[in-house]
């Protein structure tokens, strides 16, 4: 598939900030089943952006600006994708799988998670099986809603709360499956939606578990789906703070008002409708 | 536990060799007239206002630590030893930390396991093929060496994240020699004052090579409530260094820059004393306002040097420290100079067997665990909590290691009924430059102040003493 992507993320200070720093992973990187065809950030502001790898392998611009009211950051590109089953090849690996047992802040599991964990049992036997039933019962313990998180949500409050957006849904699953013995990392990407729905509200994300006879694999609690060509993926990390687009601070200013427009279409049915 | 080893009063009685000059002293000087010297010591405590804040003590938020005038000798010949010793080892640390954080050949040769890196919560992934300007990761190391008889030193602990403690080694001397000049002028004693000058030089020494041929050094601190405040503002100003917190630096285009009253300039080398969890709210805790944003870009960009490097927790993990003989030998192909103290690691059959037959003499901990939470203390437990511990290792011996308890040297330390002998451990600074790594002939002594008590942590009682090194 070609994913025609554009993820907009815009700043408006009140009044205004006496200096912006960000870091930002919005860059995806190239791998089996996945090509970067193009791919370009624009910011609004006059400023150079430091680029970098970071230990994870994540492409990393930082960004710093002077005095300012507001600030818009666009990344867009193009993407083509294959589907792989979920099955991720070609990636850049800088660390063995098992650094993906630590657990972190956001990713602590509660006992209820334990339990729930040890319910769905075969985890030391049958990874692949344990991490499909894992991502089912999950899909179905939880419901979809934005309102009660925020980008601090813990696994274990999300889980107890059984709501939460794409992130919480990865951040139990990954608890979940490291609680089980199996490796698990947090991905944030983009995803391109069954119902024909382009315009989104914030990017994606979803997890990669550890199955050792196939390699890393993307699982999709939120959707309930192994990753597939409808999955454009950005960067990895141990939770949501490692791989989140946007991490930053500014000085100064008082109220931060910050709106994302994420738009995530086919280009070749763009291109048939003009 | 057989007596203890006493660095004056050698085991047959006799004084030994570095302590004569000193025991003839005392037996000249009237009680009263010692007595009054320790008054004067703690009035120019007072004035100085070295403090310390004991945390979780509401009613004294910072106290004096006590200091005992009787000076702790080591011999010239014993200080040599110690001296090649503490340079090897802080070698291997630092050519350990290079290797853990890039190509992992320690790990692949089997030496140390998988997962006792990779899942130690003091491992920073983020440090992970990060180059460090000039290969050094601990510049400042204060390594606890305690001893048990005439031969023998033990390291206890490597600290190699910021070991604290240098600013009581250089006020200690300073109290000494004006109120004992008298001693002093019957000793040849090995100076300590050139630490801050060897401290300075050391940090210069690993500015990144593109920066100018005056780097500019500044000390961060954490603030006011830190308990090491004093001392990091005490650093400062013996190095003429600014002393900043993570709101007085600003990182633009990978750069660090700090705030004066001319404008922003230019940092190369930050000695910091906040640890790393707090460095920087874009990389590691998001809620930390004692760090400095985007400060690990600018490490990452070849553009700043932490002192110490961010993550040397792992060096000086308690489970990488049963390690330490073999990471001497790994990377130097050296025996080590130094010992470590004997550990059993459970995980493995043949100690686990070990450690269960002599669960009443050790000390048995946590991996992971710390502040003395799920420890078992042998000699003074009960039959029913060793047997309740027996089960506890059986089911998860994994979890934990073992230690014997050793016996700690004392040294004669004044008393309310008199001159009598106290444990003592000692912590020297090894400072590690670009080329070079030195040691100031000292350290800081610490000395458990309760009869027959092993703590000599200030938060649990235990003072300080003067540390003399004879030279010969």
């Amino acid at each position: 598939m070609r994913l025609r992507i554009s993820h907009t993320t815009t700043y408006r200070y009140e009044p205004a900030a006496t200096g912006v720093i960000q870091v930002l992973r919005l860059t995806p990187g190239s791998h089996d089943g996945q090509y970067v065809a193009d791919w370009q950030i624009d910011v609004s502001a006059d400023t150079k952006l430091d680029m970098h790898h970071d230990a994870f392998g994540n492409v990393t611009h930082v960004l710093t600006i002077g005095a300012t009211e507001d600030l818009t950051i666009t990344a867009e590109g193009l993407i083509e994708t294959n589907d792989t089953g979920g099955v991720m090849r070609g990636t850049d690996e800088r660390f063995p799988p098992q650094l993906f047992l630590r657990s972190t802040d956001l990713t602590e599991p509660s006992p209820a998670m334990a339990t729930f964990t040890r319910e769905i049992g075969g985890a030391e036997g049958d990874a692949i099986s344990f991490l499909h039933a894992l991502m089912t019962r999950l899909n179905d313990h939880m419901t979809f809603d934005s309102d009660p998180t925020h980008s601090g949500t813990t696994a274990a409050e999300a889980f107890t709360l059984r709501r939460g957006v794409c992130q919480d849904y990865a951040h139990v699953f990954i608890a979940c499956a490291r609680a089980g013995g199996i490796p698990a990392r947090f991905v944030s990407g983009h995803f391109l939606r069954a119902d024909g729905e382009v315009h989104q509200q914030a990017g994606h994300a979803w997890a990669e578990a550890y199955v050792p006879s196939l390699g890393w694999v993307g699982f999709d609690p939120a959707n309930a789906i192994c990753s597939t060509d409808a999955h454009a993926r950005v960067a990895i990390g141990l939770d949501y703070l490692g791989a989140a687009p946007v991490r930053g601070t500014r000085y100064g200013g008082g109220l931060e008002t910050l709106t994302v427009a994420v738009k995530v279409d086919q280009a070749g049915r763009q291109f048939q409708s003009q | 536990m057989a007596v203890a080893f006493d660095e004056m009063n050698g085991p047959g009685g006799e004084v030994r060799q570095a302590y004569q000059e000193l025991s003839r002293w005392l037996s000249e000087t009237p009680p009263e007239a010692l007595t009054h010297r320790r008054q004067e010591a703690e009035l120019l405590f007072r004035r100085i206002g070295i403090t310390f804040a004991v945390y979780g003590d509401a009613e004294a938020q910072e106290r004096l630590i006590p200091f005992d005038v009787i000076p702790r000798i080591l011999s010239g010949r014993e200080w040599a030893l110690m001296e090649l010793g503490l340079k090897q080892r802080v070698r291997a640390l630092n050519m350990f930390l290079r290797d853990i954080y890039h190509g992992r050949d320690i790990l692949r040769a089997g030496i140390i396991p998988d997962d006792l890196i990779f899942q130690n919560p003091v491992f920073r992934p983020e440090m992970n093929g990060q180059a460090v300007p000039h290969d050094v990761y601990v510049h400042i190391a204060g390594i606890d060496i305690v001893r048990v008889d005439d031969e023998n030193f033990y390291v206890l602990e490597d600290n190699a994240r910021t070991p604290s403690g240098v600013s009581y080694m250089l006020e200690n001397r300073e109290v000494m020699m004006r109120l004992f000049p008298d001693l002093f002028a019957r000793h040849r004693i090995a100076p300590v004052e050139r630490y801050a000058d060897e401290l300075l030089t050391a940090l210069r020494s690993v500015a990144p090579a593109h920066s100018s041929s005056e780097p500019t050094v500044a000390l961060m601190t954490p603030g006011v409530y830190n308990s090491a405040y004093y001392e990091h503002s005490f650093l400062a100003d013996k190095l003429g260094v600014e002393l900043v917190e993570g709101r007085d630096l600003v990182v633009k285009n990978d750069e660090v820059f700090m705030r004066t009253t001319e404008g922003l300039k230019r940092v190369d080398v930050i000695y910091r004393r906040v640890d790393d969890d707090f460095l920087d709210p874009l990389t590691f805790r998001p809620d930390s306002a004692l760090g400095v944003p985007g400060l690990m870009s600018a490490y990452r960009a070849g553009n700043v040097t932490l002192a110490n490097a961010v993550g040397t927790g792992i060096a000086d993990d308690k489970a990488v420290y049963s390690y330490m003989p073999d990471i001497v030998k790994f990377y130097l192909g050296e025996e080590p100079i130094l010992k470590n103290v004997p550990t059993w690691r459970c995980r493995e059959p043949g100690d686990l067997a070990y450690v269960l037959d002599h669960l009443s003499e050790l000390v048995v901990k946590e991996v992971h665990g710390s502040g003395g939470y799920g420890m078992l203390i042998g000699p003074a437990a009960t039959k029913a909590t060793i047997e309740a511990f027996r089960d506890k290792l059986k089911r998860e011996p994994e979890g934990f290691i073992a230690k014997p308890t050793l016996a700690l040297s004392t040294c004669p330390t004044c008393t309310d009924a008199g001159l009598a002998p106290r444990h003592v451990d000692l912590r020297p600074f090894v400072l590690t430059g670009r080329d070079r790594v030195t040691i100031v002939p000292g350290g800081l002594t610490r000395v458990a102040l309760k009869e027959g008590s092993l703590v000599v942590n200030s938060s649990q009682g235990g003072g300080t003493k003067d540390t003399w090194i004879l030279d010969e």
